[in-house]
C-alpha cells in the first residue's frame, strides 16, 4: 500500500497519544469492515493471457477426464474410501502406505518454494483451481453480458427483462457446471460410471448427494463470487509469499523510472521531445486486473502474477509505437541496476534456487524408486493374547499368531509362509494362503518347538512371507513364549 | 449428568457456554469499529492518527461478508445449543443422543441383515456349516466374542476348552453346542480330598487316572487308587468316561483341560475347581448363535451334503 506524500499530511491534524474523552466532538466512529467491491476484469489477450488458457484447459481436462479412464476391469484412479484402497493406475494403495502421500504433499511445498523463488506466484496465476475457476467463470459471464464496461453498465442498470433473463442464463450455465465439477469431484471417489447412472435415476446416495452438492456450492460461490477475496481474505499462500522472494524473483513489475511522468498524450507527440514518461495512463491494467489493483504502485499482496496488466500494456505500447515491455516480467535487482535481460536470467541459478532444485530432485527420485522397489503386499502379524502357550498332545509347545496378508497385486496371489529363530521351529498349519486380488486376509497360524528343547521365557522369532513366483518378501517380527 | 449429585456443573457448564456466545457478540460489535478524527478524510487508508510525528495508523478494513461469518457461528451456536445437547445436563429440543444414534444405527444394520440371516435360519446347523457364506460370518463372530478365551484357531488354552478335537464336556450335537453358547456353563469340580481321603490316597488316585488314558503312571498306585475312585464314580463314571449331562471330563482320552501330570490331577482333587462360559444370549441375536453353533459344530464334523 502506497501511502500518500508527506504534504498533504502537514495539512492533516495530528491526534495525540493521550485518548481524548468519549464522545469528543472532533471524533467519530467509523467500521472496520467495509463492503467488498466488485471487479469487472476486462478480457485481455497475449502472451502470458494464452499461457494461462493452456493451463486452463490442462489442468480442467485431467480434472474432468481422469475419472473416466479404465484401467483393466476398474476406474484407473480411485480413491475407495469405503474399502479403503486408493488406485491410481497400476498402484493399489493401502491406508498403510500413506507415507507416500507424505512424500507427495512434501514435493508439491518444495516445488512451490522452487518455482516462488523463481518466478513469483506462478501457481497462483496459472494452475490454482480458484483462479483457474474464476477464469473460466469469467469467461462464461463474458459471453452472456459482454465485456468490462457492458457488464457494469448492467449491474447499473435498473431492473429489465433484458438484464433477468442475462442474469437468469449466467446463472443457469455457472449451476449447471458448478453440478458437473461436485459430480466429478465424488467419482474420485465412488465409481464414476455407477454414479452417473445413480445421478440420472436420481439413486445417488445421501452421502453422495451432499458431497456432489457442497463441491457444487464451493465452486459457484468460489468462482461466481468470491474469486479473488477468496485470494487476499482466505488464503495463506498469498500472505506468506512475501518471504519466498528475495531481490531476484521474476515479479510482475512497472518500469517506474520509463513510465514516469504519466500522462495523456495524442500520438503524434514525439516521447523524446516531450517531458513524459512512457505510460500513457489509460488505466487498462488495473482495468485487466483480476484482483483490482494498480501494478504502478509496485508489488502488492494481492497481485496474483497473472501478467495481464503486462499483456494489455503491450498492446498499448504496440500502438503508441513505443517499445514493449513497460509492465513485465522482471526483477527487483534487474529493475534497479537496469540489467539486460540475459543478465536477469544469468541471476537465475543463484544458490538458494539450486539448493531447492537439489532438495526437490531428491525426493521426487526417493519417491519414485521407493514406489518402484515397493513390495507389493503388507503382513501383519498378532499373536494370540489369551493363548500365551499350549501343550499338544504331541509333546510340542505350541504358539498361536494371526496373519494379516494384505494383497496390493490386481492378480490373486499365493503366499509362502516361514518361520525363523528358534531350533526346531516350525510351521504346524497351512504354509502357503492364497489371498483375492486387492484383498485382505486374515489367517490363523499355529507354530510349535518340541517340548523342552527351548528355555522358558519369550523368544524373538521371525515370519518371512514370500510371494510365490516372484522375489518380494516381508519379514515381519514376533515372539515365542515358552512357559515355566 | 446423573453422575453427579447435584446440578451445579451443569448449570456452570450452561452459564460459561452462553456468556462465551454472548461475549463474542459483545467483543465483535465492540471492535468492529474504530475512532477517527472527524475531519479526517478516511479515503487515504489510515485512521487519522498519528504519532511520533509521521507514524499513522492504517485502516485497511476486511470485506463485511467476513463479519457475517462471524454471525453465522454465533447463530450456529444458539441453534445447535437449543436442538443438541450442548448446554449442560440440558437434553436438547431434537432428544438426540449418542446412544440412541447408536441403537437406529445398529437397527438398521440389523435390518439390513435380516434377509441373509433368515436364509441361514432356514437351515439347519449341520447344512449350514456346508455354507461357505454363513461360514465367513460365522468366523468373524467367533473371532469378536469366542476367539477371546477359545484361541484364534479355537484349540484353547489351558482352563478354556479346545472346541476341534470332538471331546465335547456337555454335549456335541448342535442342540447342545446352542445350549451352550446361549445360557453359558458353570463346570464344577468340587474338592474331593476328605471323600478320597488321606494324601497318598488322593496321589494314588492320581495315577489311576492316568493309567485309565494310558499314560505315564505307577501301575502299583494306580492299582490301590481304583478302589478310592469310587468317590470319583459318581460324576465321572465307573469307567471314568465322564457324562455329559453333569459335565463332568472324560478321563480316559489325553486330553487334560486343567493341565496333566500327577501334581495338576492332585492339585484339582483337592482343591477342585470352578470353571465357567458366559452365557452369551443378550450378548447376541438368536441368528447369530445359530451361526456361531454351526461353525462350532464345524470344526469336528463334516458339513451334511446339500
Amino acid at each position: 500500500m502506497i501511502l500518500n506524500s508527506a504534504d498533504d499530511s502537514k495539512q492533516r491534524k495530528t491526534i495525540p497519544i493521550v485518548a481524548e474523552p468519549a464522545g469528543s466532538d472532533d471524533e467519530a466512529m467509523v467500521s472496520l469492515y467495509a463492503a467488498a467491491k466488485k471487479i469487472y476484469p476486462r478480457s485481455v489477450e497475449g502472451i502470458f493471457a494464452y499461457w494461462r488458457w493452456i493451463f486452463v484447459f490442462a489442468t480442467q481436462i485431467v480434472f474432468y477426464g481422469l475419472p473416466w479412464l479404465e484401467w483393466g476391469t476398474r476406474q484407473a484412479v480411485l480413491f475407495d474410501l469405503a474399502s479403503r484402497r486408493f488406485y491410481i493406475f497400476g498402484l493399489v494403495l493401502y491406508p498403510q502406505d500413506f507415507i507416500y502421500l507424505t512424500g507427495l504433499l512434501v514435493i508439491s511445498a518444495l516445488a512451490l518454494f522452487l518455482f516462488t523463488a523463481v518466478a513469483g506466484r506462478l501457481w497462483c496465476g496459472f494452475a490454482c483451481p480458484q483462479t483457474v475457476y474464476s477464469e473460466i467463470f469469467l469467461w462464461i459471464e463474458r459471453k452472456i453480458e459482454g465485456d468490462r464496461s457492458a457488464r457494469m453498465r448492467l449491474d447499473d442498470a435498473d431492473f429489465s427483462l433484458e438484464k433477468l433473463v442475462k442474469k437468469w442464463y449466467k446463472h443457469t450455465i455457472w449451476i449447471f457446471f458448478s453440478i458437473w465439477t461436485g459430480f466429478t469431484f465424488v467419482g474420485y471417489f465412488t465409481p464414476i460410471r455407477e454414479l452417473a447412472m445413480e445421478f440420472f435415476l436420481t439413486r445417488m446416495g445421501p452421502w453422495e448427494l451432499f458431497w456432489v452438492f457442497f463441491y457444487a456450492f464451493a465452486t459457484y460461490g468460489n468462482a461466481g463470487f468470491m474469486r479473488e477475496q477468496v485470494c487476499k481474505y482466505m488464503c495463506p499462500y498469498a500472505r506468506f509469499q512475501s518471504a519466498m522472494f528475495d531481490n531476484d524473483t521474476l515479479i510482475v513489475t512497472y518500469d517506474t523510472e520509463r513510465g514516469e511522468p504519466r500522462g495523456p498524450r495524442s500520438k503524434k507527440v514525439e516521447l523524446a521531445s516531450s517531458n513524459l514518461g512512457a505510460c500513457v495512463d489509460c488505466t487498462l491494467c488495473v482495468q485487466v486486473c483480476p484482483t483490482g489493483i494498480d501494478i504502478r504502485n509496485g508489488l502488492q499482496y494481492e497481485c496474483i502474477g497473472c501478467g495481464a496488466c503486462a499483456d494489455v500494456c503491450d498492446t498499448v505500447m504496440d500502438k503508441m509505437g513505443y517499445a514493449r515491455g513497460l509492465v513485465r516480467f522482471s526483477t527487483q535487482n534487474a529493475m534497479e541496476n537496469k540489467w539486460t535481460s540475459r543478465e536477469m536470467w544469468q541471476r537465475l541459478m543463484r544458490p538458494r534456487i539450486q539448493i531447492y532444485t537439489m532438495i526437490l530432485g531428491a525426493i521426487v527420485i526417493a519417491l519414485l524408486v521407493s514406489l518402484s522397489l515397493r513390495t507389493p503386499f503388507k503382513v501383519d502379524v498378532v499373536r494370540d493374547r489369551s493363548t500365551l502357550s499350549r501343550i499338544t498332545e504331541y509333546g510340542t509347545l505350541e504358539n498361536v499368531y494371526r496373519l494379516q496378508i494384505m494383497n496390493a497385486a490386481e492378480h490373486a496371489q499365493t503366499y509362502r509362509l516361514l518361520v525363523r529363530g528358534l531350533p526346531q521351529l516350525k510351521i504346524t498349519t497351512d504354509t502357503e494362503v492364497m489371498v483375492d486380488p486387492a484383498q485382505a486376509r486374515w489367517i490363523v497360524l499355529r507354530a510349535d518347538v518340541p517340548y523342552g528343547s527351548t528355555e522358558p521365557g519369550s523368544h524373538k522369532i521371525q515370519f518371512e512371507i514370500q510371494a510365490v513366483g516372484s522375489d518380494h518378501f516381508v519379514v515381519e517380527k514376533s515372539v515365542f513364549i515358552v512357559p515355566r | 449428568m446423573s453422575d453427579f449429585t447435584s446440578n451445579f456443573w451443569s448449570v456452570f457448564v450452561a452459564a460459561i457456554s452462553i456468556i462465551g456466545i454472548l461475549y463474542c457478540a459483545f467483543l465483535l460489535w465492540f471492535s468492529a469499529k474504530v475512532k477517527v478524527a472527524a475531519t479526517h478524510d478516511t479515503d487515504d487508508g489510515t485512521t487519522g492518527h498519528v504519532w511520533d510525528g509521521d507514524l499513522r495508523e492504517m485502516n485497511n478494513p476486511l470485506p463485511r461478508w467476513w463479519l457475517w461469518l462471524f454471525i453465522i457461528t454465533m447463530v450456529f451456536a444458539v441453534v445447535y445449543g437449543v436442538a443438541y445437547p450442548g448446554l449442560g445436563s440440558y437434553a436438547g429440543k431434537l432428544g438426540w443422543t449418542s446412544t440412541g444414534q447408536y441403537d437406529a444405527e445398529v437397527a438398521k444394520a440389523n435390518q439390513e441383515l435380516e434377509p441373509l440371516y433368515a436364509s441361514f435360519n432356514a437351515q439347519t446347523p449341520e447344512q449350514l456349516a456346508g455354507d461357505p457364506k454363513a461360514m465367513a460370518v460365522g468366523e468373524r463372530l467367533f473371532m469378536n466374542n469366542c476367539a477371546q478365551c477359545h484361541g484364534s484357531d479355537a484349540r484353547g488354552s489351558k482352563g478354556f476348552p479346545n472346541l476341534t478335537d470332538g471331546d465335547w464336556l456337555h454335549g456335541g450335537t448342535p442342540d447342545k453346542i446352542k445350549e451352550t453358547i446361549t445360557k453359558g456353563r458353570i463346570g464344577q469340580m468340587p474338592p474331593m480330598a476328605a471323600a478320597v481321603g488321606s494324601p497318598d490316597d488322593i496321589r494314588n488316585v492320581s495315577h489311576y487316572v492316568l493309567s485309565l488314558s494310558g499314560s505315564p503312571h505307577d501301575s502299583l498306585r494306580a492299582s490301590l487308587g481304583k478302589a478310592k475312585f469310587g468317590a470319583c464314580a459318581a460324576c465321572h463314571g465307573a469307567d471314568g468316561k465322564g457324562m455329559q449331562a453333569v459335565g463332568s471330563a472324560n478321563l480316559t482320552d489325553k486330553i487334560w483341560l486343567h493341565g496333566w501330570g500327577e501334581e495338576a490331577i492332585t492339585a484339582m482333587i483337592n482343591n477342585g475347581k470352578v470353571n465357567q462360559m458366559p452365557a452369551q444370549e443378550g450378548r447376541l441375536t438368536d441368528s447369530q448363535i445359530h451361526v456361531l453353533t454351526a461353525y462350532v459344530w464345524g470344526f469336528s464334523n463334516k458339513p451334511a451334503a446339500k
